[in-house]
């Protein structure tokens, strides 16, 4: 489909949600919309595509409520905003079609929150994406840097062909907000596997110990949570180039939500998982074990560590004995710790020893 | 067994001390134990007395309180009353003399007990500075002051007079002012004179109470009402809760010879009947002779008394608040803090202890500027005097944390302990003998007939700060489909029918089935001695009403000729009813009437009730009650039932209430 068919299947599809809402109007009826539930317990795996989707339960969006009411309203002041872009070819951040609603008087949004899940109910309802909305995030994907030859029409139609290790500087290749193959394209790459990093300076120690040439690695860093643009472009690698794709993060709660979201897709996207999600990537640490392993310096785990790890126990993406063990232990140990404190034994540890230990078990070091 | 010659050692170290001198060594028995609270407690006996003195006078106090730093650890502290004088010849034992008083022996409730307050704040006065205190009184008629410089003998507990003069007073008809230094330290906060003149002038709204603070900034607490407590009567003890050691020395003190005309004249509710009865119950004949009790017949009798049901001693002993000022004294204090709601206040009946009366007054106070995230805030008072130390020792406390305030609306983990919310609740316990811990008068004694009284009154009071939560609840619920169906829905299907080009349908269906309830909303306007009211009635049900509406308004008040609609009945001239014509389903009917004559605040809160409708329907008004007392009504009596519809099949998509983000 292309890019325009696309934006009109859109406006057709939000079009009919107001044309219900108007139905069940003139029928006398409290209008509702039915969405499936954007609940831990409403992911369901997926066999065949390996990712975690919405299940069957329902949830009602009805106008009996304020808050109800309140987004079936704005649904079809969205709609309009979204025909005038589409059809005067514009687009806008998130940011900007919360501040448009300024102007929709009582349908005004409270917080850029209520305008972001809108976004991401209409995506759900329609069976479209927030592009196809003429929506995208503020926030732009992460840095890439490794050996890896890519082509991007830029802003002004261009084509422009690059590799991601030496066209760029020191801070590597920026993911833009839309990685489709409209915009970009996977030419061809001598690497043998996708590390992603959750932080910023371990990143950056990866690129200054020089991983990306020695191991052939391509280096993508999350930026914590990983952006939709980041995870896309790490599935297409993924697809693509057939790459292998690792994950590295701290060993804390919150990095075991980003792996979760990159390789069996987020609760908050469960709609996307297919796109999104990279169901073969592996966790190369730190776990609990390694924090043992390795005698790492700790950090005590907070209150609100515990009650994210208990909620991760019952979080059904975490049902494997692998993760059971490795939470339980984490909660036993009562501590976390950082993907850095791996410097405890000098800055080319991790390059030397911690990640070749870890890529030679997945069988993806040639050493 | 210890040597004989120690004890004879001891006897010789052994001598009499005055009270004097002992208060001084144990000055912390009386409250002086920090030199925050010393200076906090000497301003409370001398506004203490200086209370009661107006009181017993009928004059409705004006008292300033003036506290002046004289240097970093010293302050100068007067106290001045409109009260009506000591004799001169009174005023050195009044002020010179520890348990000094007329109110001692007497039954009946004073704030001042035992007479050691004023007298001790002076010793500790000149224990810490070594200066003397000034005190000047004047009685009615008299041409010059009486004014007086005066130090305690602490062995002899005796006063000395350093100076003795007449002066003129000219501004002042009658009243005492007392001014002594102490070392101390002047805080602000929850335990400091402020705090305790504020919540002084709550529970003394007929006071008027000005307060000049170190700084030379001056607070005042006006008067809220001329009306003076009635004055309490001194009776005779009540044989209820009696102590054996007290009995026994009432029957060595008594005029009486025998046992029955003894339970008869000096027993508070002991009639002739009542005494013969105990003697009878007591197994000791009538005439025993006073004299021959012994510890085992005074045994008897005491078991004989617990035996014989006793009538509750009068209230007159007793000077409660009442409900009407301790809203008017919240009220006049706490404006400044915008409370939501004043619980109406509860005071109990008169009970007993130990052979005294006493009764509990409680009152809540609930939300506006007051913290929601905190403990309720609790105000303590014995017998009109504000309690600030000693919190977790008091009874109050015992049965405020004793009870289950989740059932009132407020938050406590578990139900039990000091409840969250914004609220202050307010506990006066008055007795003729109130059971403080110490001296001090800092906390009550846990008494168990005590604590029962608290808890039954915080109940009480308690059920009427839910009653409001849930009107103020279904209200806010109410008001929300007010604004779906008034706001929201008529904007969507004006959004949806333009983009669809589409005419907008008629939203009768939707709007009825979203409310399904018939709301009367009202409005008052007062101008120039005219309330102008406003009754509006919306139909959001499928189907027309027809119904009658009821109100009561202040006697007479009513302006016939301004009813848009004319009553069906007037009763008493204050009980209006009207039949209202057919409404249909979604019309909006308007009833206006007007009141002459009342005051603004007369009128605030609307009473509606109605009839011959199923109150289920209604929102907005109660159904009429049984003592209406109007002839053919007919109202159906049924639970209220929560607005709550059918659940639907699915849940509510918007409340699922799940964090979604990963991070």
């Amino acid at each position: 489909m292309t890019s325009n068919k696309r934006n009109d299947e859109a406006v057709q599809r939000l079009y009919s949600i107001s044309e219900s809402i108007y139905k069940q109007l003139e029928r006398g009826e409290i209008p509702k919309m039915t969405l499936p539930l954007r609940t831990k317990a409403n992911i369901k795996f997926d066999k065949k595509s390996s990712v975690w989707k919405y299940g069957k339960q329902k949830g009602a969006r009805s106008a009996k409520r304020v808050r109800g009411a309140m987004m079936l309203l704005r649904t079809s002041y969205m709609l309009e905003f979204i025909q005038e872009m589409i059809e005067s070819d514009r687009s806008s951040t998130l940011r900007e079609s919360y501040y448009i609603s300024e102007g929709w008087g009582k349908a005004k949004f409270n917080s850029q929150d209520e305008s972001n899940m809108l976004a991401e109910d209409l995506e759900i309802v329609t069976q479209c994406m927030r592009e196809d909305f003429k929506l995208r995030p503020e926030e732009d994907g992460a840095r890439v840097i490794g050996d890896l030859n890519l082509v991007e029409t830029d802003r002004r139609g261009r084509l422009k062909a690059l590799n991601c290790r030496d066209d760029v500087g020191d801070s590597g290749y920026g993911i833009p907000y839309n990685v489709e193959k409209e915009k970009l394209k996977l030419s061809s790459t001598s690497a043998k596997f996708v590390i992603a990093v959750e932080t910023g300076g371990m990143f950056d120690r990866l690129v200054e110990n020089g991983f990306d040439e020695t191991e052939d690695a391509v280096l993508v860093h999350l930026k914590g949570q990983p952006a939709r643009s980041t995870r896309r472009f790490i599935k297409r690698l993924n697809d693509e180039m057939k790459l292998p794709v690792v994950v590295f993060t701290d060993c804390d709660p919150w990095s075991f939500r980003i792996y979760a979201s990159v390789a069996y897709g987020a609760i908050k996207t469960a709609h996307l998982s297919e796109y999104l999600a990279t169901p073969s990537a592996e966790f190369i640490g730190i776990t609990a074990s390694d924090i043992e392993a390795y005698d790492l310096p700790t950090d005590k785990l907070t209150d609100m560590d515990i009650r994210a790890l208990n909620a991760e126990l019952k979080d059904p993406r975490f049902n494997t004995g692998y993760w059971h063990n490795e939470i339980e232990l984490m909660l036993k140990m009562g501590k976390k710790a950082e993907q850095q404190a791996l410097a405890k034994y000098g800055l080319d540890y991790v390059t030397n020893t911690y990640l070749p230990e870890k890529l030679n078990e997945l069988g993806l070091m040639r050493k | 067994m210890p040597p004989k010659t120690t004890a004879h050692k001891l006897a010789k170290d052994q001598k009499e001390i005055s009270v004097a001198e002992f208060f001084e060594k144990n000055r912390q028995i009386l409250g002086f134990d920090s030199p925050i609270k010393s200076i906090i407690m000497g301003v409370k006996e001398a506004v203490d007395n200086a209370l009661d003195a107006c009181e017993e006078a009928g004059i409705l106090p004006d008292i300033i309180v003036k506290i002046d730093r004289i240097d970093q650890r010293e302050y100068c502290i007067s106290i001045e009353d409109n009260g009506p004088g000591i004799v001169s010849t009174s005023m050195p034992n009044v002020f010179g003399r520890l348990l000094y008083g007329s109110r001692f022996h007497a039954v009946r409730q004073s704030r001042g007990q035992q007479g050691i307050g004023i007298s001790a704040t002076i010793m500790y006065g000149q224990i810490t500075t070594g200066k003397p205190a000034t005190a000047r009184s004047k009685v009615e008629g008299a041409e010059a002051a009486k004014e007086i410089d005066i130090i305690i003998d602490t062995k002899k507990n005796k006063p000395i007079l350093l100076r003795e003069e007449f002066i003129p007073w000219d501004d002042v008809s009658h009243g005492t002012r007392i001014s002594f230094y102490m070392s101390g330290r002047y805080v602000t906060g929850r335990q400091s004179i402020y705090e305790y003149l504020r919540q002084t002038a709550i529970v003394n709204p007929h006071s008027s109470i000005t307060f000049i603070d170190p700084s030379g900034k001056k607070y005042v607490f006006d008067r809220a009402t001329n009306q003076l407590p009635p004055k309490t009567k001194e009776i005779k003890p009540h044989p209820d809760g009696l102590e054996l050691g007290t009995l026994m020395n009432m029957t060595k003190a008594t005029k009486e010879r025998s046992l029955v005309k003894f339970l008869q004249n000096d027993f508070n509710r002991v009639s002739e009947r009542v005494a013969k009865e105990i003697c009878k119950a007591a197994n000791l004949p009538q005439t025993t002779r006073l004299t021959s009790m012994t510890l085992e017949s005074s045994k008897k009798l005491l078991d004989g008394i617990s035996k014989v049901k006793i009538m509750a001693p009068q209230a007159d002993c007793l000077s409660p608040i009442g409900d009407k000022l301790i809203r008017t004294g919240l009220k006049h204090v706490l404006d400044e803090v915008r409370p939501e709601f004043y619980a109406p206040p509860v005071t109990r009946d008169p009970k007993v202890h130990s052979g005294n009366p006493f009764l509990v007054e409680v009152g809540i106070v609930y939300g506006g500027g007051l913290p929601r995230d905190q403990q309720v805030q609790i105000y303590r008072f014995a017998n009109r005097v504000p309690l600030l130390y000693q919190q977790g020792a008091c009874v109050i406390t015992k049965a405020i944390e004793n009870t289950d305030w989740r059932r009132y609306g407020l938050e406590q983990r578990g139900g039990s302990g000091i409840p969250f919310g914004p609220a202050i609740i307010l506990v006066h316990v008055a007795s003729t003998k109130v059971p403080f811990t110490s001296e001090a008068k800092e906390a009550i004694s846990s008494i168990p007939n005590i604590q029962e009284e608290i808890e039954l009154a915080l109940k009480a009071c308690g059920r009427n700060l839910r009653t409001h939560l849930n009107k103020k609840e279904r209200r806010n619920k109410t008001r929300a489909k007010f604004e779906i169906v008034q706001e929201i829905i008529p904007l969507m299907a004006e959004k949806t029918s333009g983009i669809l080009g589409k005419p907008v349908p008629d939203l009768r269906g939707t709007i009825t089935k979203i409310m399904n309830v018939i709301w009367i909303d009202d409005s008052v306007t007062y101008e120039k001695g005219r309330h102008r009211v406003k009754i509006s009635i919306y139909n959001y049900t499928p189907k027309q009403q027809r119904f009658s509406i009821h109100t009561i308004i202040p006697g007479g008040s009513l302006n016939e000729k301004s009813c848009s609609l004319k009553p069906s009945n007037i009763k008493d001239e204050e009980k209006i009813s009207w039949d209202l014509p057919r409404i249909a389903s979604t019309e909006i009917y308007s009833l206006t009437y007007e009141l002459n004559g009342l005051d603004a605040d007369e009128y605030q809160d609307i009473e509606l009730y109605i009839s011959k409708i199923n109150p289920i329907d209604v929102m907005g008004a109660d159904p009429l009650p049984g003592d209406w007392d109007v002839e053919s009504v007919n109202f159906i009596e049924s639970e209220v039932v929560d607005l709550e519809e059918e659940l639907d099949e699915e849940p509510d998509y918007d409340e699922s209430g799940e964090d979604l983000d990963d991070e």
